[in-house]
């Protein structure tokens, strides 16, 4: 590819010093065919530099926009694979960002400023050596030219980055706050809020303007001097030269030559200040992009992690003085907890609202991995089991359903791939979830934000049901009932009741109709475990947990 | 994990009603649609360019002069070549050589001071012009009903809010100007060569219809293919922010590796559209640039042969050399330029379409003021249903007194948040009448309805910033003493007070630092703040356990005591602390009364008490 460059701009370069022969000599004396021969070489050589142009070009295209996807790639793959923690912190729209407009500016330099730049270089250094040869006073006018144009340069430079990142910034400011009012409509509908949110809006909107137009003048200051410079060499090379011809120091073909190659100059310098500020995003977005790429996944597979199999594993899981803490926080969620869940046997998590229930079944598939001791499947420490194959073992339904802008069915299938027709009916039937088949093409039916809207019991049926098709050796259920009605919860809880009976499964309960389901009930209180034992054991011995969970305090105002 | 078989490889889409039956209007893309949208978004345009009328003709004055600048180069060097050197070498006469360096001077001046100005000027211009396009866009999301952004979901907002923003910016700032300047300048130079010799201008631009030809195949191939890429980075997008929002699911459920392969294809899909894309482009300029070669050898020979006849100067020659040369570059130009021209239309195309789409609740032509609502609530033969579906409610006849708490409860489906979503005025009746006070609520003025009304949902969207902020919502002038006091009113001041920084604690993306019960005790604060005639409780206290919603229920027996409610509601204890029930089927009302006249009834409500009764056991 450099090689079509360098041949392109040799062609571009040779042509004005043909023209050049073609003015002193042939017309000059008068030489028809010469002219004729000339002629047709200076069309062939255009021809070249065509033909080399478009033959870059077409490679180019596949070469850097293959770069691009593949980043895009592996990016994608590189975000899959970092832990809950990290997407927590980000919003998805950074992330996004990230993956296209950062990626695009870094192709567009690689791709288009990177070798443009090259060949403004070697354009100007090769026009330069020319004119240094054909005269030198008037070649060393245009070489000095370039000191104040590497200052204008620099000092560009040096501010645009500053302005541009800014500017980058403020935009990710606007679009989060379109995406607030577009994801909270109803609220804002409800409240009237409207006003207020375009007063924030048009707040933020008027900052990106002004940074903007200061990112601009920036432009205009330098962008000008780039167009005056080459100009005003001109000017004097013209001058000069008309005096070096006069003094016949020069030949008249000889300064025409020299103003056409002068004039060569004037684009990449021109361009110059594109290249720059496209180099200067380019760099800008590949911190960005790097940001992402450094962090490392948190959860791993250590080197000395094996894979269990499904089929092998009893379920037995064991939390040993585990602790945990969110990274920002600092305080722990958890503290010490020990806890044993038997094989086959079903245990509710129950507790008060911002107790630690969804952060402790989150540890169990290592969405999360503990600050201190240890989680255990049949006395292996989750740490030392490849990932891949504890969330074989390990199947969770969360209390907020997540759904993907697919077919119906390949959101069910989503931990199990191979999954017959006959399995997913049974898991169906298990959730309550036959509705499916009323959908306009049943399983095959669009579901998701870009889909049918479903209702919150309805995805929460889902849910479940796709959690319950993995048949993992041990099923956590985050609150998976929560928006169910009366009627309807209680016929999943039925058809439940058989699948648990064979599966090690901890709840997470907020009603006592829930409990009904579990073997035994775990109190979550201060960030320990304060009481274990059955629904009707704990409701006598201890009144914090009747507190939370008695069906009477739920009839108080019966 | 298999890898996507070919014959599989779209069939994870699954099929929508009809790909178009979700699609607004703003969304369109077929032939006629598209036609229709191009009058709107130039009627938009100029309608956007108005205030700046002024401002534009100075940025057309400056492009003449800079085009002028850039066009008196060559000539000057003719100039000096022809007239300035003879008397030169003859007499040793620096007087015209003299005045064609500061003829330079002066116009390099000029170029400087217009450039200069101009990228300022039409900057200024292109960013007041996006803010007020922000602006609109912005209101009007705002103004269009829940059902409408049901339909066109968030995802969509934000692209049109940022890259439709941005691919007009991306025009604005540099295109438009460059396009100009290309234009001005092709249309100059060859007035500029017919003008110096007739004969050798008509020669030079012998290769101008194999341009137009060249020209015309570009701009139809590209434009397809743009489109396509625009279409396929789309899928991009959607799919990629999918995975990452769903991010637990997709590593719980080990869907990594199907996901790559999706999004690989995808990403592929793009990848070769955009390949497609820039090879035409690369054809287009390298063409153009070999026909602009050619034609300078033409010239060349043809020129040097006039020369030689004595038919023309060399200066002249040398200026249509040098011309040539800028005839054809700009053209190159165009090409670079053409991908911003394209995706800029099909932006401005997409918010005119956004523009156009009309509120589906309208506000009213001629508002009536309610300055203070006592808070009746009259269904007068409401019919409702969602599109075109089957009908939610056939026919409702209801009257909430002011001040009466009404719980509503039934099966899913048989209407209940529907009536929700009517008094809240998120949708209005196909037929009959929803009036607060005796006025019709389409006749009500919005400001007046919102401070009447408010409702609590199960979904508790939490925007960003602190925890104070979001109760603030409710009511924006409040003080933090009457923040806190909703807080405590509700029993949320507890766990807020606990948390690192109590109140301006930042409840992080979508209010993740919270659980779901504290999101919901802090959607019910917002909604006591706000302290409305009618408060609506949709499914509101489904996420909190027990106590907290004890807690909830005695403060709403104090909160609803003077104030009109409607409660819906799966869990009966909810529903306890209402004067009346309503059990809904399939959107008729078939029991009303008082809750304990009901359980010692036989009918529907006591059999659901019943069995509520049995569950809790």
């Amino acid at each position: 590819m450099l090689l079509l460059a360098g041949a392109s701009t040799a062609a571009s370069l040779l042509v004005p010093r043909m023209i050049q022969s073609v003015i002193d000599g042939p017309i000059a004396g008068g030489d028809l065919t010469g002219l004729w021969l000339f002629g047709l070489a200076v069309g062939v050589l255009g021809i070249a530099e065509g033909v080399t142009i478009w033959l870059r070009r077409y490679i180019q295209a596949r070469v850097a926009l293959s770069l691009e996807a593949d980043m895009r790639t592996d990016l994608y793959a590189h975000m899959q694979r970092l832990h809950a923690g990290f997407h927590d912190r980000w919003q998805t729209g950074q992330l996004l960002a990230r993956a296209t407009s950062d990626l695009g500016s870094m192709r567009r330099f690689l791709a288009w400023g990177l070798i443009f730049g090259l060949m403004s270089i070697v354009t100007y250094v090769a026009v330069v050596v020319q004119l240094l040869f054909m005269h030198l006073w008037l070649g060393l006018v245009v070489a000095a030219s370039a000191v104040p144009l590497f200052i204008v340069a620099r000092n560009f430079a040096r501010n645009f980055i500053k302005a541009s990142r800014n500017v980058q910034d403020q935009q990710g400011e606007v679009a989060a706050i379109a995406e607030q009012a577009a994801q909270g409509i109803r609220v804002i509908k409800a409240f009237g809020r409207s006003p207020h949110m375009q007063a924030k809006f048009d707040a933020e909107a008027g900052t990106l303007r002004d940074l903007s137009i200061g990112k601009l003048n920036i432009s205009a200051r330098s962008w000008s001097l780039f167009t005056v410079i080459p100009n005003a060499t001109l000017a004097v090379v013209l001058v000069g030269g008309a005096a070096a011809v006069a003094s016949e120091t020069l030949t008249l073909g000889a300064l025409v030559a020299f103003v056409t190659l002068q004039l060569m100059l004037i684009w990449p310098i021109e361009a110059l200040g594109w290249i720059i500020a496209n180099g200067n995003e380019a760099m800008t977005a590949a911190d960005r992009v790097k940001d992402v790429f450094d962090t490392e996944p948190a959860i791993t597979d250590r080197p000395s992690a094996v894979p269990v199999d499904r089929a092998k594993s009893k379920g037995l899981v064991r939390f040993e003085k585990v602790t945990f803490t969110y990274e920002e926080t600092g305080t722990p969620v958890l503290k010490d907890v020990d806890l044993e869940v038997r094989p086959g046997e079903t245990l509710a998590i129950a507790g008060a609202t911002g107790s630690g229930k969804t952060t402790l079944v989150s540890l169990i598939p290592r969405l999360y991995d503990v600050s201190s001791g240890r989680i255990t499947i049949d006395g292996v420490d989750i740490r030392d089991i490849t990932l891949a194959s504890l969330r074989t073992v390990v199947s969770t339904a969360f209390e907020d359903p997540t759904l993907f802008s697919m077919s119906v069915r390949e959101n069910l299938t989503l931990g199990r791939s191979d999954a017959t027709d006959a399995d997913i009916e049974e898991a169906l039937s298990v959730a309550q979830a036959d509705f499916v088949h009323e959908l306009p093409f049943g399983l095959d039916t669009r579901v998701g934000e870009q889909g049918l809207s479903l209702s919150g019991g309805q995805r929460q049926r889902l849910a479940l049901a796709r959690a319950v098709l993995v048949r993992p050796a041990v099923l956590v259920l985050d609150d998976p009932l929560s928006a169910l009605d009366v009627h309807t919860e209680e016929l999943v809880e039925r058809a439940l009741a058989s699948v648990l009976t064979g599966t090690t499964a901890l709840l997470v309960v907020h009603r006592p109709s829930t409990v009904a389901l579990a073997d035994r009930v775990a109190l979550l209180a201060d960030g320990g475990i304060a009481a274990i034992g059955t629904h009707s054991e704990l409701l006598e011995s201890t009144p914090a947990y009747a507190a939370v969970l008695s069906a009477e305090s739920e009839e108080v105002n019966a | 994990m298999t890898a996507v078989q070919t014959d599989d490889a779209r069939s994870w889409r699954g099929r929508a009603e009809a790909d178009d039956a979700d699609r607004t209007s703003a969304e369109a893309d077929d032939a006629q649609s598209i036609e229709r949208l191009r009058g709107r978004s130039q009627a938009l345009l100029r309608d956007l360019l108005r205030p700046h009328r002024r401002r534009i003709v100075w940025i057309v004055v400056l492009l003449l002069i800079m085009n002028a600048a850039n066009l008196a180069g060559p000539y000057l060097v003719m100039l000096g070549i022809d007239e300035g050197i003879p008397p030169l070498t003859e007499r040793g006469d620096y007087t015209v050589l003299l005045w064609v360096g500061v003829g330079f001077v002066v116009v390099t001046l000029g170029e400087y001071l217009a450039t200069r100005n101009e990228i300022s000027l039409s900057g200024k211009v292109s960013q007041e012009l996006l803010f007020d396009l922000r602006r609109r866009v912005f209101r009007h999301f705002n103004r269009l009903s829940v059902s409408f952004h049901e339909r066109f979901t968030s995802g969509r907002v934000v692209a049109r809010m940022t890259s439709d923003m941005d691919a007009i910016r991306e025009l604005s700032d540099n295109g438009v100007h460059d396009l100009v300047l290309a234009a001005l300048s092709v249309v100059s130079i060859a007035g500029i060569m017919l003008v110096m010799d007739v004969e050798l201008a008509l020669v030079a631009l012998i290769t101008f219809p194999v341009m137009g030809v060249l020209g015309n195949w570009f701009r139809k191939y590209s434009t397809v293919v743009y489109r396509r890429t625009r279409e396929t980075i789309a899928l991009v997008i959607v799919y990629f922010v999918e995975s990452m929002s769903g991010v637990r699911a997709v590593q719980s459920y080990r869907r990594e590796s199907r996901n790559q392969a999706i999004f690989d294809r995808l990403n592929d899909d793009n990848r070769e559209q955009n390949i497609a894309g820039h090879r035409a482009a690369a054809t287009f300029a390298a063409s153009t640039k070999g026909i602009g070669n050619v034609s300078v050898a033409i010239v060349l020979m043809y020129g040097g042969y006039l020369v030689m006849q004595g038919d023309t100067e060399i200066g002249v020659l040398a200026a249509f050399l040098l011309y040539l040369r800028r005839f054809y570059e700009p053209m190159q130009e165009l090409t670079m330029f053409y991908n911003t021209l394209q995706s800029a239309t099909a932006a401005l195309e997409k918010l005119s379409g956004v523009l156009d789409e009309k509120p589906e609740v309208a506000a009213p032509a001629d508002p009536r003021a309610l300055p203070r609502a006592e808070g009746t609530v009259v269904f007068d033969a409401v019919r409702f249903s969602y599109r075109d579906d089957k009908v939610v409610l056939p026919d409702l006849n209801l009257t909430i007194p002011a001040g009466q708490t009404v719980a509503v409860v039934g099966a899913t489906g048989a209407g209940k948040t529907t009536i929700a979503k009517l008094v809240s005025r998120f949708y209005d009746p196909v037929d009959g009448v929803v009036s607060l006070d005796g006025i019709d609520l389409r006749d009500l003025a919005e400001p007046d309805l919102r401070r009447a009304v408010a409702m609590v949902t199960q979904e508790n969207y939490l925007f960003d910033g602190t925890v104070g902020d979001n109760i603030a919502f409710g009511r924006p002038s409040a003080g933090r003493d009457e923040i806190e006091a909703a807080a405590r009113a509700i029993g949320a001041h507890e766990f807020i007070s606990a948390l690192p920084e109590g109140y301006d604690t930042d409840v992080r993306k979508r209010g993740g630092r919270l659980s779901a019960g504290q999101r919901q005790l802090v959607a019910f604060a917002r909604a006591f703040l706000a302290d409305p005639r009618v408060l609506i409780l949709d499914e509101a206290t489904s996420s909190l356990d027990i106590p907290s919603e004890r807690l909830v229920q005695r403060a709403l027996r104090t909160i609803l005591a003077d104030r009109t409610a409607i409660i819906i509601a799966h869990r009966l204890s909810t529903v306890e602390i209402a004067d009346r029930v309503l059990v809904l089927e399939a959107g008729t009302v078939v029991e009303d009364g008082p809750p304990e006249v009901l359980i010692s009834g036989s009918g529907r409500y006591a059999r659901l008490h019943e069995q509520w009764q049995d569950s809790l056991v």
